[in-house]
């Protein structure tokens, strides 16, 4: 199911995307012109409330819900057009050749479906498999998230797991029908800060093995630079600075440095926290 | 004054309203409607109810003045008269103008729906709001004997009880607001139950406020806008019940001219003039309708659920 | 200035028994900042709600300013010490203005100066008079929060409980509203209670802290021995590895600390 020969041509590729939303109030502008491309790699979006860092994630499954408007002068996915395909195409390539996982498993569960069921009958809607078989993988599935009592797991309802374990059943649903890129919106945040860290290194560990593209979207700069390869910085609907996770603490952005600065460190001194000035320039010169 | 300077100053007001730091307690609370007003406004059905709740009204303000005749007034001569220049809607088999008594009888549903909606409403809002908050023992009471009401059927209670008290248009809305007010208590009691664990009223009580400054201040200001809608939605069923009441002969009484006893007196001769009972049938159909509409709009105005910002 | 003894907090009976806090003990000096920190379910939020006279099911000994505390609480109380709540979307009143929020503690007490007090309590928290007829849906998260404060405070009290103040927030508004507590606290000499999940935002705030596991608190330590990375209990320790970021080869050492009797 994997794409055949991708050299030379990113997974994704985003030229000049834009997320409009009329209001009686005018134009909102909530994504206003980013361009980023994607490989088979682990890229952070980082940003703060109101950055359009969710809605980048969303208008590349088109799941932008009217009145909202998006618009790219190139927005490919593996040589598909994206912004031209069928809603039927777009169908295909939701769940199966791109996952998106979100923030609360709890609204994205149905609630009176084993959960076991609901991965299975995932598998079922792409593939023409027995339920024998959808089983079986579901249970494999469960095991590939670390679940320990998976066959426990596959009876129980929604309501029944921890917020630790709901996240790692929505990762094995959207994992099951193996895709090439997973969009994570927060994944991790209503999370402990340990079982974060566990449900992130599943995560990790996949997409090493089975060599998918994640977009891992965040609040959180100093985990996306641990955790992704590459690091984007969103304000306002801008890129302010795309750069490797590892050269984070030299980047060179003011809004960057501002928000570095502006975290509590353990072994800070206690004194004043820098506050983060914002510059109107910025919203002029995104990448 | 040219049109400019009005228009300036007509964009003066709009700001003023429209304000996002306003100074007086005044200017936020008229801002605040003026947003309302705005988003109900730009709902054409909503506008439609509100247009026929505003002419039944205005038509029972001024019901001498509108009506060409006195409604009691019979001219057996002129019994039973089609559609004419002299009679509107004609006359019914006394030989009353119907269009003057429909006239006059928008006074008397709106004297209905309004005593109705004010006993009803507050006594829901209170016994809701009470078992919601206090819980316990207090809930189970209030909420048992609100059940016993629930079960009976609206219309046949009102029947016991207008029969128990005789008929005439006072009992009658009496009947109907005992008969209304226990699904209120129910939404008030189901809204508080959702407020009550809330970090605001938590707020409030490590404030030092006492429980009835909770309920009264916090409280009830959450719950009257679903049930000002829920009422309104009910205003129809409040006529249809009236106008029951009515056509049965426990409502209003002759020679009142009721929208329901109009209809029942036009039934012995509904087959040969068929106007005399249409007429307030009609006159029914638009005024619960007009309930209706408005009721919806004000659910998408008012609903604390569909979002504060304007 | 605070000091708890034995606290127990116990939900539900039978089946639905609940033990949410177990034996606690702390003592928090006058003007001092005090750090609870735990993973959800800990019971951190139990304690402080305990202590606020939120929550009345407890057992053990609770004094505020040298005065034994009972489950209720008289009005004088709430002069004393006050609460912000974590979510600044819940804990505003949506139907009330700024002005009002301000103003009902005021009139529960009978102060008479209000309009001074509010004018000046939303300038002490950083909002201009411009902000005082504003209702909560035009106000951002941060400002929001800064009227909580401005609620907290306006009766004087010289104990603050803070559950999760910036959690909610943005990082860049988190630092200002940290900054904010700082200075409000050196300024009324007030004494702070923090709780959060967040390791940084206590070394950052705090004196003292105790880390607490399943209801009990499983290490007790002064700030400096955070700093110094230097935590003796084995879930401090992972926790404190745990937010320091994502490390690949650390994950597979968590482990799941259970009840320890």
């Amino acid at each position: 199911m994997n794409v055949a020969d991708t050299k030379g041509r990113p997974l994704l590729a985003v030229e000049d995307l834009r997320v409009d939303f009329p209001t009686r109030k005018g134009l909102v502008q909530a994504v206003r012109g980013i361009s980023f491309s994607l490989g088979r790699e682990k890229l952070g979006i980082v940003g703060e409330s109101g950055s359009g860092k969710s809605m980048t994630g969303r208008s590349i499954l088109r799941l932008v819900g009217a009145p909202g408007q998006v618009s790219a002068r190139r927005l490919e996915f593996d040589g598909i057009d994206i912004m031209s395909a069928s809603e039927a195409q777009m169908r295909d390539i939701r769940g199966e050749r791109i996952s998106m996982v979100m923030q609360d498993p709890k609204f994205s569960l149905n609630p009176v479906m084993r959960v076991g069921e609901q991965i299975a009958e995932a598998y079922r809607t792409h593939q023409k498999v027995p339920r024998e078989e959808a089983r079986r993988r579901a249970l494999d599935m469960l095991r590939a998230v670390r679940i320990r009592d998976p066959e426990r797991v596959y009876r129980a309802y929604p309501h029944e797991v921890s917020g630790g374990m709901g996240q790692r059943i929505m990762i094995a649903m959207m994992l099951i029908p193996d895709p090439d890129l997973l969009i994570a919106d927060e994944p991790t945040s209503a999370l402990d800060v340990t079982v974060q860290l566990q449900v992130l290194a599943i995560l990790d560990d996949l997409v090493t093995q089975r060599g998918m593209g994640l977009i891992f979207i965040s609040h959180d700069l100093s985990l996306v630079a641990s955790f992704c390869d590459r690091v984007i910085i969103m304000y306002a609907g801008r890129i302010m600075e795309i750069c490797d996770a590892k050269n984070l603490d030299a980047a060179q952005h003011p809004y960057t440095r501002g928000l570095l600065n502006c975290l509590p460190q353990i072994d800070g001194d206690g004194s004043d926290l820098p506050v983060l000035q914002r510059d109107d320039a910025w919203l002029e010169h995104g990448l | 004054m040219t049109s400019e300077a009005q228009n300036l100053q007509a964009m003066g007001w709009r700001a003023w309203l429209l304000s996002s730091s306003p100074t007086s307690r005044n200017q936020a609370r008229l801002g605040r409607a003026y947003i309302g007003w705005l988003a109900f406004q730009s709902n054409p059905l909503a506008m439609v109810g509100f247009g026929i709740v505003l002419g039944l009204v205005v038509v029972a303000a001024f019901a001498p003045l509108i009506a060409p005749y006195d409604p009691n007034a019979q001219v057996l001569t002129d019994r039973l008269q089609y559609f004419s220049m002299q009679h509107w809607f004609g006359t019914d088999e006394l030989g009353r103008d119907i269009f003057s008594r429909i006239v006059h009888g928008a006074r008397l549903t709106l004297y209905i729906v309004i005593l109705v909606a004010i006993i009803a409403a507050p006594i829901g809002l209170a016994v809701g709001t009470t078992a919601g908050y206090l819980g316990g023992w207090v809930d189970v009471v209030l909420m048992r004997i609100t059940d016993i009401f629930l079960a009976f059927p609206k219309l046949v209670l009102a029947l016991a009880l207008v029969s128990a008290l005789g008929p005439g248009i006072e009992n009658a809305i009496i009947a109907i607001a005992i008969t209304s007010w226990p699904p209120y208590a129910r939404i008030a009691r189901a809204e508080t139950i959702t407020i009550r664990n809330s970090d605001f009223i938590a707020a409030v009580r490590l404030q030092g406020a006492g429980r009835m400054r909770i309920i009264w201040s916090h409280i009830v200001p959450l719950c009257t806008s679903s049930l000002i809608v829920r009422v309104t939605l009910d205003m129809a069923g409040i006529i249809l019940i009236a106008a029951g009441l009515g056509f049965l002969g426990l409502g209003a009484q002759p020679p009142l001219p009721e929208w329901g006893a109009m209809i029942s007196s036009g039934r012995k001769v509904l087959l040969d003039q068929w106007w005399v009972a249409t007429v307030p049938g009609v006159a029914i159909f638009v005024v619960s309708l007009g309930f209706n509409l408005l009721g919806d709009g004000l659910r998408d105005v008012l609903d604390p659920k569909s979002g504060e910002q304007g | 200035m605070i000091a708890v003894r034995n606290l127990d907090v116990i939900f539900g009976s039978g089946a639905d028994r609940v033990h949410a806090v177990r034996d606690v003990s702390f003592t928090v000096a006058e003007g001092a900042t005090f750090g609870l920190v735990g993973e959800s379910g800990s019971g951190k939020s139990t304690v402080l709600r305990a202590l606020s006279g939120l929550n009345p099911d407890w057992s053990g000994e609770i004094s505020v300013a040298g005065e034994a505390q009972t489950p209720r609480r008289d009005k004088a109380f709430f002069k004393l010490s006050q609460m912000v709540f974590q979510d600044p979307y819940g804990s505003l009143h949506p139907r009330h203005t700024v002005d009002r929020v301000l103003m009902e503690p005021l009139s529960i007490h009978g102060f008479s100066d209000a309009d001074r007090r509010i004018e000046q309590v939303l300038r002490e928290v950083g909002l201009g008079p411009q902000f005082r007829f504003r209702y909560p849906h035009q106000l951002s998260g941060g400002q929001r929060q800064r009227v909580a404060i401005g609620r907290a405070l306006i009766l004087e009290p010289r104990v603050l409980l803070l559950d999760e103040p910036t959690s909610a927030l943005d990082v860049s508004v988190q630092a200002e509203v940290l900054n904010l507590l700082q200075r409000l606290k050196k300024e009324r000499g007030l004494t702070y209670i923090l709780v959060s999940h967040n390791l940084s935002v206590i070394a950052h705030m705090c004196d003292h802290l105790a880390v607490m596991n399943h209801g009990a608190v499983v290490e007790e330590l002064e700030v400096s021995q955070l700093k110094r990375h230097a935590p003796t209990h084995p879930y401090t320790r992972q926790l404190m590895t745990a937010s320091l970021g994502y490390d690949r080869a650390a994950i597979d050492s968590f482990q799941d600390f259970g009840i320890s009797e």
